[in-house]
């Protein structure tokens, strides 16, 4: 079997691999775990033995990033009250941005909205990307929106 | 009420991405790297190994993806951009372009050319000094088969490394151009840099 070119595949997700990690793990954090996944990636990479989804085998490796980061986070905790990372920009096109909200939310539905919406996933990805059943994968979905319905949109 | 939430979920602020050369090269996992070079002589893909100096193509004459996925599948598939890591062959071209370099001392990967006959070839060709040219039969007869100059020919023709490996100083016995890998006006104007009329 023959890959593509490690470059072609960051060229062709290197934007949104960025992006989804911007939305779990935040943007102070959002860059290392890029380098970490993409490490990670090019380290496995000779010996992938299927091609066919090369797009859920990138995400894979970032979710587990995301989630070592975050585990990583509680562990050396420093108790510092809610600082605000960053001051949150606007996005261009003048739509307040949601993301620090659905950053509220539990993990996994989080991550389940990132990939739904931000990569156009659908059920079957984001359920081989987070190792879930796809009706699990639906449920995190719907009760993420349910509670930003609730919680955000006001 | 429920489109608004979708819709600004597509959206969120990005930040620049972050160079990945340098952690990759840290962690010493790029097996192909490659960058492009404006030359007198048009665009060229570069691309090296941990070796040395693996593949060099005009790239009017080569589609750059071929070219990559050629190189994925025989050496590695970790191949990625990295202009850093090939400066050293950027510098030396760029001052062999301008005239203030007649031998190119960066180390070559010969990988591609099968060992045997076309290697040695290959190798005996590289010794061409600088401004002066030899013909099909003695580069064959260098590599040990005087006869053998159609095979010569054949394996200047598939030479992986043009410029560098001076296939270019490769004329025909009666003084004809022969043939080159890119194109008949390229070996013309690199026997001109090289004040070598032909």
């Amino acid at each position: 079997m023959s890959l593509p070119p490690f470059q072609q595949l960051l060229d062709a997700h290197g934007r949104d691999v960025h992006r989804f990690l911007i939305a779990t793990v935040g943007r102070g954090d959002a860059d290392d775990c890029y380098q970490e996944t993409w490490l990670a990636a090019l380290r496995a990479y000779p010996r992938l033995t299927d091609a066919s989804n090369l797009r859920s085998w990138l995400f894979t490796i970032a979710h587990r990033k995301a989630i070592d980061h975050v585990r990583g986070r509680r562990r050396h905790a420093v108790p510092v009250a809610d600082v605000p990372e960053q001051p949150e920009p606007v996005p261009p096109n003048g739509t307040p941005d949601i993301w620090p909200h659905v950053r509220t939310l539990p993990p996994k539905q989080r991550t389940a909205l990132a990939l739904r919406y931000l990569i156009d996933a659908g059920y079957p990805e984001i359920s081989s990307v987070m190792g879930t059943s796809e009706e699990a994968a639906r449920r995190n979905v719907h009760e993420a929106l349910k509670r930003l319905r609730t919680e955000y949109q006001r | 009420m429920t489109t608004t939430i979708e819709q600004a979920l597509r959206n969120i602020p990005e930040q620049p991405l972050p160079d990945l050369e340098a952690a990759a090269a840290a962690g010493g996992r790029v097996d192909v790297a490659y960058a492009t070079l404006d030359s007198p002589v048009g665009t060229l893909l570069l691309a090296s190994t941990p070796r040395g100096l693996v593949r060099l193509a005009y790239l009017d004459h080569a589609d750059e993806a071929a070219i990559l996925q050629d190189l994925a599948t025989r050496i590695s598939p970790r191949v990625l951009s990295a202009p850093r890591r090939l400066e050293e062959a950027r510098r030396e071209l760029d001052e062999y372009f301008s005239h203030a370099r007649r031998r190119f001392e960066l180390p070559l990967d010969w990988r591609l050319t099968g060992p045997g006959f076309g290697r040695r070839v290959l190798q005996v060709t590289s010794k061409i000094p600088f401004g002066q040219v030899s013909t099909y039969k003695e580069v064959a007869g260098r590599a040990g088969s005087p006869r053998g100059y159609r095979a010569a020919g054949n394996a200047l023709g598939a030479n992986p490394l043009p410029i560098v490996v001076p296939c270019h100083r490769v004329l025909h016995a009666g003084g004809g151009l022969g043939g080159y890998t890119g194109g008949l006006e390229r070996k013309q104007l690199l026997l001109a840099l090289e004040d070598v009329s032909a």
